[in-house]
């Protein structure tokens, strides 16, 4: 009773061997597995608790008047900040403005190290202290102007509407030799010039400034900005400056009307100072002019030297976010391993790149589809929170909030690759998981805790923890001193740069995996 | 033959043994605790390189800066602590060990013992070679007497007091991660809870603008408090003392032991 049974194979169904299929069956023991899908809300969720988690941050504007949550907005949209000690007097119509200055002094805060840094000044100049002549379009902070000045350290430059930036001679500023300037109005138009004997000029540039009025104000500026420097790894120390700029040689010549020159002193902005201005900051005797002043005319940074927070801020989550997502991942495929379902597994598709594939994509979609619904949710609603919490949030343009939503997201899907990889190399759970965790989250903490800058800067563009560049959104600004460390939020690599790195890492350990996966038993 | 030979139930030496040979013969203890030793010198290296005392009154602590790499070794520590716990219920192991050993707090504390007592030796290796690496790099990085430093050394009160308190934080995390694990069953959960609550409470801790909340966070966070044993200078403006921080990372430790051992008890295995 032998006979010639043939075993019963049924037909494979159509396309069983296809990438959709596998896709599928592996979108299936993804979606069934409970822990999975609880983890990957999981992710979502503490994501999104922590960025609208009220509370987590101090609220501006309670602690006397130099807090107040407000700050000008610049003619480009941008949160600027305008204070400086402006001697001016309107001029109507085409005109131009000619100086010449003789020495910029000042006042730092105390010992870098010293705990309280208003408690001495010493003297020096501030490398971005500014002093020269300016056109602004009228005493509200935030309007159009145009500047050619001198600076600490930075020499000659031309600076108009707080982004703009040419340079000019360099070197430091003193009797001899001075630095002439000059600026010129017709029409929309201001032409800055330098000059170093008063006869010999030359042109540093002409800019035009939209909407300019028919009458503006022109005159002398000195400002200084906070001075800041590292101290440690994530300390800052430093405090407000003042500049004290020497000028004479004043001629301003109006072509509309004379000018009856009567110059008046404003404190513009509301800038804390080193140390009281002395003569309220302006003093004209005879031919010369002494101009004293504090602040800043330059886009408003976040960190040490600013205030505020950035949307970055919100998404701290992110970090326990990418916890939660690292271990589902890894189990994803570690538990086949411990199962013994990957020989079934590999038995139905023998092409097994093709099933790492399958569950890189499946992991990397629910990662990327989880991060975007909560970093959506965390950069619509945790500004709004921390703005009712009274606490200053730099705005960004809708692009920016893209990048930043899609960048946390897509961080979170490659992130989950680089865990499927290493658990498909490994084929351990726990040592995979860790070695995620060690290598994304680990280099950040050092960075931002434990090493200096320089280092710092180092660790966070060869790491996989550079691909948090995505959620930088404050520009940084070679002419406004301020502290860009990564504890500050600035990071060394521009955003997609960064995340690239990330992706380099996932690409090479999934490479791995496959040809391991390929060479070793299951 | 009296009962206990019958029953066959080994005595508290007895579990103590068998824990002792289960992670001796498992392939990966050895790796781990290698994994130590190294990846806590070669961070402690790095760090002690890149840091800078430039003039008096630099503001840094020599010892905390060479025993850095405590933060990387710790997560080969809780590695091979949750392995020791998750990997008998992965394999299907912890049924017979809980049929030979019925009483499973006995189990865990001897698990408990044998894991402390490896992490111990081998943290007492890590340390020991991140402070010889300290002594020898950071005078050649302005740490010297001229600025303030004395040479590091053992001899000195508050440095072995860090450095004896690096070699506890260590054995505490290997505790908290096994109560973690025996809590939580799986190894990939345990990790990347135990990992989470080291890495990224700092991480949030460290974007909380508020001085109160920060401070209040780095009180309760075990890696921060338990941290606080490395500083020996400073000492007034830590946000925790040195042996409250470590006494903290205790509770934590304390708190996860008795979860694991209470859902052990009150579990199937």
């Amino acid at each position: 009773m032998t006979g010639t049974m043939a075993p019963f194979r049924p037909a494979p169904p159509e396309g069983s061997d296809g990438f959709a299929q596998l896709l599928r069956s592996e979108w299936t023991k993804f979606r069934t597995v409970r822990g999975w899908v609880i983890g990957m809300l999981a992710a979502a969720l503490v994501i999104v608790a922590l960025g609208l988690l009220p509370g987590m941050k101090g609220s501006c504007g309670q602690h006397g008047p130099g807090s107040a949550c407000s700050v000008a907005v610049g003619p480009g949209g941008e949160p600027v900040s305008d204070s400086f000690r402006f001697v001016h007097q309107p001029l109507t119509g085409n005109g131009s403005i000619t100086v010449r200055v003789t020495a910029l002094a000042g006042l730092l805060p105390g010992a870098p190290a010293g705990r309280d840094a208003l408690a001495g000044t010493r003297r020096g100049v501030a490398p971005w202290a500014k002093a020269g002549l300016i056109i602004k379009a009228n005493l509200k902070s935030g309007s159009a102007y145009a500047a050619v000045l001198v600076t600490g350290s930075h020499g000659v430059r031309m600076q108009y509407n707080y982004t703009g930036d040419i340079a000019g001679r360099p070197g430091a500023v003193s009797a001899a030799p001075p630095r002439w300037l000059r600026l010129t109005r017709a029409g929309g138009t201001v032409t800055g010039y330098q000059s170093a004997d008063g006869t010999h000029w030359s042109r540093l540039g002409a800019v035009h400034l939209a909407g300019l009025p028919a009458a503006v104000q022109v005159g002398l500026f000195t400002t200084s900005p906070q001075y800041t420097q590292a101290a440690g790894p994530s300390g800052a120390s430093g405090g407000p400056t003042q500049a004290t700029a020497q000028f004479d040689h004043l001629r301003l010549q109006g072509y509309g009307r004379p000018a009856d020159g009567g110059w008046a002193s404003t404190g513009m902005g509301g800038a804390v100072s080193a140390s009281p201005e002395p003569d309220g900051g302006f003093r004209h005797d005879g031919g010369s002019f002494t101009v004293t002043g504090s602040g800043d005319i330059a886009p408003a940074t976040s960190g040490a030297a600013g205030f505020g927070a950035t949307i970055a801020e919100t998404l701290i989550g992110t970090f326990a976010g990418l916890v939660a997502v690292v271990v589902v991942a890894a189990m994803f495929v570690t538990a086949e391993y411990r199962r013994g379902l990957i020989r079934v597994t590999l038995a139905a598709s023998p092409r097994r790149g093709r099933v790492l594939a399958a569950k890189a994509l499946v992991t990397a979609a629910a990662a990327f589809a989880a991060g975007l619904a909560a970093a959506a949710i965390v950069v619509t609603f945790g500004q709004r929170v921390l703005r009712g919490n009274g606490v200053f949030v730099y705005p960004a343009s809708g692009l920016t909030e893209l990048r930043v939503i899609a960048g946390t997201a897509a961080v979170l899907a490659v992130a989950a690759v680089l865990a499927l990889a290493i658990g498909a190399l490994l084929r351990r759970s726990a040592g995979a998981v860790a070695a995620v965790i060690v290598v994304i989250v680990l280099p950040y903490l050092l960075a931002v805790t434990a090493l200096p800058v320089g280092p710092a800067r180092w660790l966070l563009r060869v790491t996989p923890a550079a691909a948090f560049a995505v959620q930088q959104t404050m520009p940084q600004y070679p002419q406004v001193s301020g502290l860009y460390t990564p504890a500050e939020g600035f990071y060394p690599l521009a955003p997609w740069a960064g995340f690239a790195v990330l992706c380099g890492y996932a690409a090479a350990a999934l490479a791995l995996a496959v040809f391991l996966l390929n060479r070793r038993d299951a | 033959m009296s009962r206990a030979q019958v029953s066959g139930w080994p005595d508290r030496r007895g579990a103590v043994h068998a824990e002792w040979t289960k992670l001796r013969t498992t392939g990966s203890t050895l790796w781990l605790l290698a994994a130590v030793v190294v990846l806590t010198a070669a961070l402690s290296a790095l760090v002690t390189s890149t840091a800078r005392c430039p003039a008096v009154g630099c503001g840094q602590d020599p010892a905390r800066i060479s025993l850095a790499g405590i933060e990387f070794g710790q997560a080969a520590v809780a590695v091979l602590a949750v392995l020791a716990v998750s990997a008998e219920f992965s394999t299907g192991m912890i049924a017979t060990t809980f049929t030979a050993m019925p009483r499973r707090g006995t189990v865990l504390a001897a698990k408990a013992a044998v894991v402390s007592g490896l992490v111990l030796a081998a943290g007492a290796a890590a340390v020991l070679v991140s402070v010889l690496a300290g002594r020898l790099i950071l005078p050649g990085h302005g740490f010297t007497p001229a600025h303030g430093h004395p040479l590091l050394s053992l001899a000195d009160g508050p440095v072995l007091r860090a450095a004896a308190g690096s070699v506890l934080y260590l054995a505490l995390i290997a505790l908290l991660s096994l109560g973690a694990a025996a809590a939580l069953r799986d190894s990939a959960v345990a990790i990347g809870v135990v990992l989470g609550l080291l890495y990224v409470f700092p991480v949030i801790a460290s974007v909380a603008s508020d001085p109160h909340w920060q401070r209040h966070l780095q009180q309760i966070g075990p890696m921060s408090a338990g941290l606080a044993i490395q500083a020996t200078t400073g000492l007034h403006g830590l946000p925790v003392s040195p042996w409250a921080g470590l006494g903290v990372l205790a509770a934590w430790a304390a708190a996860a032991l008795l979860a694991g051992g209470l859902l052990l008890a009150r579990r199937d295995a």
